[in-house]
C-alpha cells in the first residue's frame, strides 16, 4: 500500500518566461479526497497537467503512485484524469465513449460504466455533442471511473456547471469514492465546491503552494481573532498572522497556531474553510512573493 | 487504439471508398469503348495512310473527361492532407479531447503511431488506387501523345501520386500539430503542398538523374524554324529532335568545332533558289545538333525517385510530429 499518490520536490513549470508553477513541494497522501483551490490562472492546471504527464516538469520531480506520470501503459491504467471542461468527442455516441474506454484500458469495467450511464437515464445512442454540460461532465466521469484507477484526477469538473449539475457529479464522484476506495485529486477555484467532499486541502496562489493539509487540522490550526485595534506585529512568536484587517477601533487577525490563545483581550472564534482559503490568497496578493510556507504534515 | 482510427475516420474512409467506385464505373463504361476506338482507328491507321487525322480524332475523344482527371489528378493530393492529414491532430487540440485520448491506457506515442500510420495508409491506398485506375483508363491516349515525362502529365501516372499524398498528408498533420487549428492548417497545407509539388516539377526532378547529351551531324529534315537576321545575313537553325517519350532539356544547333554561332547563311539560302538548294546548302555546313535529354527508358527511375523522395520527406515530418507530440503539447 502505498501512503502517498503524489510526491513533488521543488516542481516547476515555465512557460516562455512567465513560471505557472514553482518550486512546489507536496506529499498528498493515500485514501484521500484532495481538493486543490486557488483563483483563476494560479497553476491548478498545471500541476495536474504534471500529475497526468501531459505536461513534463521544466524543474524538480514529480512521482504519481510512485510511477513517472504517463511514461508507460501500466502507469496511465492507473490514473484516470477529467480535464478541464470534460472534453468528449462531440460525433461520437455515449455507447461509442463506452467502447473506446473498453479499447484503450485493459481494467476497464463495463459492467459499472453501464450502470453509470443507465443511472443517469443516458441515452446511449446520442451523439455527445448534443448532451448537455452537466450529462457530458458526468460522461468524462464514468469513462474515468470506469478506468479503475487508483487516482482519480479532475480539473475544475464542475465549473462549468449549473448547481443542480454541480451536486449530481460531486456526489457521483462520492459513491464511486466509496464504492472503489479510489484517491481523488479535484481542483477548483471555488472553496464552497470542495467543502463538502474534501479531506485534504491545497491552496496555491500565484503559482506557489500555499499551505497544504487535512481540513480538520487545517481548521484546528486556524483562528479568527476580533479585539480593539493592535498592531498584529506584535503577537507571540507561535502565533503567525495570516491575514489582518483593521477598522478605526478593532482588528481582525487570520492566525495560525499549534497551541491554544488565551490572551483574553480577543475573542477567538473558529475559521470556516471558505475564510481560511481566502486568508492566504489576500496574503500572496498583498506580500507578493511570499516563499511557501512550510506544509502541515 | 486501432478501434478509436476507425471510428473517427470511418465516415471520411466511406466517402473515399464511395468516390473511387463512381470513378471506378465511370471508367469500367468509358474504358473499353476508348480500347475498342482506339484498336480500329489509331491502331489500324497505317493501312489508310491518316495517322495525323486518326490520332488527332481520338484524342479529341472524351475530353472532358480527360481534363476532369487531370484536375482530380492535381487536386487529390491536395484534399487529402488538408481533409485528412490537417484536421487529424488540429481537431483534437481545438476540441481538448487530445487531453481524453492520451490520459487513457495508450501511450502517446502508440496513439499517434496508430493514428498517423492507419490514416497515412489510407492515403497512399487511395491515391495509388486512383492513379491506377486513372493510368489504366489513359493508356490508349498515352501511347499517342507518348509524353509520360512531360511535367504535365509525369505527377498524373504510375506511382508518384502515392508519394504525394504521403507528403500532402503529413504535411497536414504537421499544421495541423504547430497552428492547433484546423481551418488555417487546412489552408496552409493546400498552399504549401501545391507550392512543393509546383516548384519539384518544374525546377527539381531534371536534377534527379543526369541528363544525356548527345551531339550529332544535323538531319536538315528536322529543322523546325530557320531564319535570317539582316545584319551580315546572320543564320540561326532550331530543330526538333525526333525521340519519342524523350524529355528534352535542349536542343542546339552549332558548328562543326561547336561553335553556338553559325556565321552567314550561305548564298543558296538568301538568293530564293528554293527550299531544296537551300537545305542542300546548309547541309554542306556540316552543321552538328547537340541535344540534351532524359530518354523514355528513364521514366520508372524517375518515378520512383520522386516517390522515394516525397515519402522520405512524409516520413520526416511524421519524425517531428513525434517529436512534437511528446514535447510540446499538453
Amino acid at each position: 500500500m502505498i501512503s502517498t499518490v503524489l510526491t513533488a520536490r521543488g516542481l516547476g513549470k515555465q512557460y516562455h518566461r512567465r513560471w505557472a508553477l514553482s518550486d512546489c513541494t507536496l506529499d498528498i497522501p493515500a485514501g484521500q479526497v484532495v481538493g486543490l483551490v486557488g483563483p483563476n490562472g494560479a497553476g491548478k492546471t498545471t500541476l495536474l497537467h504534471l500529475a497526468t504527464g501531459l505536461l513534463q516538469p521544466t524543474a524538480g520531480t514529480i512521482k504519481v503512485l510512485g510511477g513517472q506520470p504517463a511514461n508507460s501503459p501500466a502507469q496511465l491504467a492507473r490514473v484516470g484524469f477529467v480535464a478541464q471542461d470534460t472534453p468528449t468527442y462531440s460525433r461520437l455516441t455515449v455507447a461509442d465513449h463506452l467502447r473506446l474506454g473498453a479499447h484503450l484500458n485493459p481494467r476497464w469495467d463495463a459492467v459499472l460504466a453501464r450502470d453509470r450511464i443507465d443511472r443517469l437515464d443516458l441515452d446511449q445512442r446520442q451523439v455527445a455533442g448534443k448532451l448537455s454540460g452537466g450529462q457530458r461532465a458526468q460522461l468524462a466521469l464514468t469513462l474515468a471511473i470506469a478506468k479503475k484507477p487508483e487516482l482519480l484526477i479532475l480539473d475544475e469538473p464542475v465549473a462549468s456547471l449549473d448547481p443542480l449539475a454541480r451536486r449530481e457529479l460531486l456526489q457521483g464522484l462520492m459513491e464511486a469514492v466509496a464504492d472503489q476506495g479510489l484517491s481523488v485529486l479535484l481542483s477548483s477555484h471555488l472553496v464552497a465546491d470542495l467543502e463538502r467532499v474534501c479531506d485534504y486541502l491545497i491552496v496555491l496562489v500565484a503559482s506557489r503552494v500555499q499551505i497544504a493539509g487535512e481540513v480538520e487540522q487545517l481548521l484546528a490550526t486556524h483562528h479568527l481573532l476580533t479585539g480593539p485595534r493592535r498592531d498584529p506585529n506584535n503577537l507571540p512568536a507561535d502565533q503567525q498572522v495570516i491575514s489582518a484587517s483593521s477598522t478605526d477601533r478593532q482588528t481582525t487577525l487570520t492566525v495560525r497556531t499549534k497551541v491554544p490563545i488565551h490572551d483574553p483581550a480577543w475573542t477567538v472564534s473558529p475559521i470556516g474553510l471558505e475564510d481560511l482559503v481566502l486568508a492566504y490568497m489576500r496574503r500572496s496578493v498583498g506580500a507578493g512573493r511570499k516563499p511557501a510556507l512550510e506544509v502541515l504534515r | 487504439m486501432i478501434w478509436l482510427t476507425w471510428r473517427q475516420f470511418r465516415a471520411s474512409t466511406f466517402v473515399a471508398a464511395g468516390a473511387l467506385a463512381a470513378i471506378a464505373v465511370i471508367f469500367a463504361i468509358t474504358g473499353p469503348q476508348l480500347v475498342h476506338l482506339y484498336d480500329t482507328t489509331v491502331a489500324t491507321c497505317q493501312a489508310h495512310h491518316d495517322c495525323q487525322t486518326a490520332a488527332n480524332a481520338f484524342t479529341s475523344h472524351d475530353s472532358f473527361l480527360q481534363n476532369m482527371i487531370s484536375f482530380v489528378m492535381q487536386v487529390v493530393p491536395a484534399l487529402i492532407g488538408a481533409f485528412w492529414g490537417a484536421p487529424l491532430i488540429a481537431r483534437e487540440l481545438e476540441a481538448g479531447t487530445h487531453r481524453l485520448a492520451w490520459t487513457q491506457s495508450v501511450t502517446r506515442g502508440r496513439w499517434l503511431a496508430v493514428e498517423l500510420g492507419l490514416t497515412g495508409l489510407a492515403s497512399m491506398a487511395a491515391a495509388g488506387l486512383l492513379s491506377l485506375m486513372v493510368t489504366w483508363w489513359s493508356r490508349p491516349f498515352d501511347r499517342i501523345s507518348h509524353n509520360a515525362l512531360d511535367p504535365g502529365v509525369f505527377g498524373e501516372r504510375g506511382i508518384v501520386p502515392v508519394g504525394y499524398a504521403a507528403f500532402a498528408f503529413a504535411l497536414g498533420v504537421t499544421a495541423g500539430l504547430l497552428v492547433r487549428r484546423t481551418l488555417p492548417a487546412m489552408v496552409g497545407t493546400i498552399a504549401v503542398f501545391a507550392g512543393v509539388e509546383v516548384a519539384f516539377a518544374l525546377r527539381l526532378r531534371a536534377h534527379l538523374i543526369a541528363p544525356l547529351r548527345v551531339a550529332t551531324a544535323l538531319n536538315v529534315r528536322q529543322i523546325s524554324q530557320m531564319s535570317i537576321s539582316a545584319p551580315g545575313n546572320h543564320l540561326s537553325v532550331s530543330v526538333t529532335p525526333r525521340m519519342p517519350g524523350a524529355w528534352i532539356y535542349s536542343s542546339q544547333v552549332t558548328t562543326a568545332n561547336g561553335s553556338a554561332n553559325l556565321g552567314s547563311a550561305p548564298p543558296a539560302c538568301i538568293q530564293h533558289a528554293g527550299i531544296q538548294a537551300c537545305q542542300a546548302a546548309i547541309s554542306r555546313m556540316h552543321l552538328r545538333q547537340l541535344v540534351v535529354y532524359q530518354p523514355a527508358s528513364r521514366y520508372w527511375a524517375f518515378q520512383w525517385y520522386e516517390t522515394a523522395i516525397f515519402i522520405s520527406l512524409a516520413l520526416a515530418l511524421a519524425g517531428l510530429c513525434f517529436w512534437w507530440t511528446r514535447q510540446r503539447v499538453s
